[in-house]
């Protein structure tokens, strides 16, 4: 169903004018970076993304911006392979991560979802379990059991700066937390299986502006660790924790380049008005 | 302000303000009767199996329940053979029925192609609507020889040294009417776990989803914990279902008296009993006994309703 | 596309251990639940083929307008019992949809938020009842020291249809917009106009959709009758209420205990009507309960 090109991994840097994501510092050797080519995205007749083709480096976070309906979310989605998780739904271009796309046939798409890690709109820790099940949840899929869970569970707990909020009470449940904690219970519960990649979809829109800031400042932390993409609609937010940013409109990519850039002379007459306020 | 917004009307005026006095009391009183009504007719129906159970409560006082005994020439009566075949039929029936029910409701939430769920949906719930009256007579036709001939000494080959499947093989009996009840309840639970599958928040599945979870893991860790109340409410209003079935019971069970391990045995429920014997039995204690056995039947039901109503009811404000 | 990916899956895509385990696993329950469903439909389908196969051959013009034969005769019909549940259903409905829909205005319009709560509550507990036990109170009541009746029959019926009728009722009069209402109060209607004048009409396909779903399930009960209406004289053709009413579901019951293959065919005969009467409305109404409530949903 989907064109397979592995051979086009050479030719898929975008061309717009972005070759200072390029100076970002260099530390390939810690995460990976995310290569989106010719990227089609449907909902059954409408199309959502058109031709969208971007790099998202590595060790670096790329906030997605534009007005809603533009297609950010479902970009996100289609570089797990989510998007297909909706009926009617389908993809088709390449994503390529490790030298790798995750659309080839022979890949696992749940080996992709554990390397490329989801944090959704609105928290949603299972209702079920308790906080420490949260996080355990994707751990004990692949068998991981006892003492190496716990010290794993932990770990994530305490990477999302959680851990002495909840330490004397892991086994009551994550519904119980707040808006911003059940957040980075989501958080922890994603980076516990280890993925390379986090995928933000507007991770704090259901937030206040308290939790908001910690949601960013961990975000800041996270990138030295992990390749982060986020959606957001709210500009400031895109100021505050993107080293890139990428702006859409009707399903296409406008322009990407370095955020500075972008809120102070972008190249694009649509995305100056856009960041300006004009629209959207 | 009725008399400001009356003389609006101009010559409508005192009709609409008499329709209004009568219609409006009318109505609000014909209603209350109508909702009276309902509930008085459960009052009645208790205090009516109560009253009329008398005779043989006082002859054979609680007792009646455990006993074994049913001998209309001795006129001596106890309710525990068929209690036990109540009990036993509609278990086994629910244990069929409730594995089968929930892989029904996935494969009608999570797998069939969009465009057949409704139908098969429908399909699965028509099975409700043949009166069991068909059910039984088809019991009877077709069940009951293929029970005999082929499912019972196959079931005794293999597991002939449970007593559950010892003895010899018969087209009537104890596993020929916990078949049917569970063709009966297998539409009610269905209907219901689907149902409780269908509120199963999207973006819990995503989560799952997006920790690399395969579709039964899914299922597993986030659509049966959250439904778990609401298929537990299912299953014992199946079971309410099934303590209650009487006619198709009657047609395939054998109608014995008799407390037996073997499944192939003919047995007897409460309400085949009651089906069996009232039509004949004579006024008096006999007659009074067999109300009895109404009266029993009448609290297992409320029990399991009100219990499976509490479930389900409470999954749905949650 | 084998061609085309020349690589096999590797580095950070490789899949987990025990990743071909759990697919496995996957596809097993997956298959399991199709099953089940398959399984589901062919017992149903089964059921349905048996009854035609079976009742169609018996079927004739004989036997749907002529009264059973005398004993030990051959021939004779199930007219008298074909026009016995005509009446006892009418009878039942007559009673159970008037109260029914009345108790469902009620809770929804007049009741205090408890005692509307209480009342479902009752009505569902009264679905609940077995109708066998339905059959003992009605012969309690009606029947005990007197004779069977048509009038216990349909009573009894009328029990078992009327939680049936409220509730579907309920369901539909709570999904009608309360901004109907506080239009009908800004124009000066008093609540009683607004309910027979703008919920009622526009509730009616939903309250047609239960009443034809309590007929469909009332028209195949066979326990509340045994006690109540199943002794009969097949010589005569009986239409007055006041004695027993033949009945389709207790002759196919009292049919199919026979040993003699030509009962056997009657009962599959009866059935084949009862079956196709019951399943055409249960479509009916199901067809209808979709188009009311999406509309009524918006």
């Amino acid at each position: 169903m989907i064109p397979n090109s592995q051979e086009t991994m050479t030719s898929i840097r975008p061309n717009t004018p972005s070759t200072a994501t390029e100076q970002a510092p260099q530390r390939m050797a810690s995460g990976h970076s995310v290569e989106v080519d010719a990227l089609q995205a449907y909902y059954g007749n409408h199309q959502a993304v058109k031709n969208f083709s971007i790099a998202f480096a590595a060790n670096e976070v790329t906030a997605i911006i534009g007005p809603s309906g533009s297609g950010k979310s479902t970009v996100v989605r289609c570089i797990n392979r989510m998007h297909e998780e909706i009926s009617g739904a389908r993809a088709e271009g390449t994503v390529m991560l490790d030298k790798v796309n995750v659309y080839d046939p022979r890949v696992d798409v749940t080996a992709v979802r554990r390397v490329i890690g989801m944090v959704f709109q609105k928290p949603n820790p299972f209702p079920t379990m308790s906080i420490f099940d949260n996080v355990a949840a994707g751990l004990k899929l692949t068998g991981w059991r006892g003492d190496d869970l716990r010290g794993r569970v932990d770990q994530s707990l305490r990477g999302v700066g959680l851990w002495d909020e909840v330490e004397d009470r892991l086994n009551t449940p994550g519904t119980a937390l707040s808006g911003g904690q059940q957040q980075r219970l989501c958080i922890a519960r994603a980076i516990a299986v280890e993925p390379e990649v986090i995928l933000m979809d507007e991770p704090c829109s259901a937030l206040d502006p308290v939790a908001t800031l910690r949601i960013e400042e961990l975000i800041d932390e996270l990138k030295a660790r992990y390749t982060i993409v986020i959606v957001t609609h709210n500009m400031q937010q895109a100021a505050r924790v993107a080293d890139t940013t990428a702006f859409m409109l009707d399903g296409e990519l406008i322009e990407h380049g370095p955020t500075t850039k972008m809120f102070t002379k972008p190249e694009d007459e649509r995305t100056e008005r856009y960041v300006t306020g004009k629209f959207g | 302000m009725s008399v400001t917004t009356a003389s609006r009307r101009g010559p409508f005026d005192i009709h609409a303000r008499l329709a209004d006095r009568i219609g409006q009391p009318a109505l609000r009183i014909l209603t209350t009767l109508a909702g009276i009504a309902s509930v008085a007719v459960l009052v009645w129906i208790a205090e009516t199996l109560v009253n009329q159970s008398r005779p043989a409560m006082s002859a054979f006082g609680l007792g009646f329940v455990g006993h074994t005994t049913w001998n209309p020439v001795k006129s001596t009566f106890g309710a525990g053979a068929f209690l036990y075949g109540t009990l036993v039929s509609s278990f086994i029936a629910l244990l069929i029925a409730t594995p089968t029910a929930i892989a029904i409701a996935i494969y009608l939430t999570e797998l069939a192609p969009r465009v057949i769920r409704r139908p098969v949906a429908i399909l699965v719930e028509l099975l409700a609507a043949i009166p069991s009256v068909i059910l039984g007579l088809w019991g009877i036709i077709f069940l009951s020889p293929f029970l005999g001939n082929h499912l019972e000494p196959f079931l005794k080959s293999f597991l002939g040294w449970l007593p559950l499947f010892s003895g010899s093989p018969s087209p009537y009996g104890m596993l020929n009417a916990a078949l049917i009840l569970t063709i009966m309840t297998l539409p009610i639970v269905t209907a219901i776990t689907r149902e409780v599958f269908q509120t199963t928040p999207g973006e819990l599945k995503e989560a799952a989803y997006a920790l690399g979870a395969t579709r039964w893991e899914m299922i597993r860790k986030v659509v049966l914990p959250v439904a778990r109340p609401g298929i537990v409410g299912a299953v014992i209003l199946g079971l309410g279902r099934a303590f209650g079935e009487a006619i198709a019971v009657t047609q395939v069970i054998g109608n014995a008296n008799q407390v037996k391990a073997s499944l192939f045995q003919p047995a007897g429920t409460l309400a085949a009993q009651i089906v069996n014997e009232f039509p004949n039995a004579s006024p008096g204690v006999y007659q009074s006994s067999l109300i009895y056995l109404a009266l029993v039947l009448l609290v297992m039901s409320l029990i399991v309703n009100i219990a499976a109503r509490v479930l389900v009811r409470r999954r749905k404000v949650g | 596309m084998e061609s085309s990916a020349a690589t096999q899956p590797h580095g950070l895509l490789t899949p987990a251990p025990g990743a071909g385990r759990r697919k496995a696993v996957n596809k097993t329950v997956e298959v399991l639940c199709t099953i089940a469903a398959a399984l589901a439909v062919a017992v149903l389908l089964l059921v349905v083929i048996s009854v035609l196969l079976k009742g169609l051959p018996a079927i004739n013009l004989d036997l749907l307008t002529k009264n059973p034969a005398a004993f030990g005769q051959p021939g004779g019909g199930i007219s008298n019992s074909i026009v016995g549940s005509a009446i006892l259903i009418a009878i039942a409905s007559l009673i159970a949809i008037p109260v029914g829909i009345l108790t469902a205005i009620y809770t929804t319009e007049f009741a205090p938020a408890r005692i509307s709560f209480g009342i479902k509550f009752a009505l569902d507990i009264l679905n609940g009842v077995p109708t066998i036990v339905t059959g003992v109170f009605i012969f309690g009541v009606l029947v005990v020291g007197g004779t069977q009746s048509g009038w216990a029959g349909a009573i009894a019926l009328s029990v078992v249809e009327l939680p049936i009728v409220a509730r579907a009722a309920q369901e539909v009069l709570d999904l009608v917009p309360r901004s109907l209402h506080e239009a009908g109060l800004a124009l000066g209607l008093k609540r009683w106009r607004i309910v027979l004048r703008i919920v009622l009409p526009t509730a009616l396909g939903g309250l047609i959709t239960g009443a034809v779903l309590g007929v469909a399930r009332v028209a195949g009960e066979t326990a509340p009758l045994l006690l109540t209406s199943s002794i009969w004289s097949n010589l005569s053709y009986t239409t007055n209420p006041s004695q027993a009413l033949p009945n389709i579901p207790v002759t196919i019951f009292s049919l199919s205990e026979s040993p003699s293959p030509a009962d056997h065919a009657k009962a599959w005969a009866a059935a084949l009507v009862l079956i196709l009467f019951v399943l055409i409305l249960s479509v009916v109404a199901r067809a209808f309960h979709e188009r009311s409530r999406s509309r009524l949903r918006g």
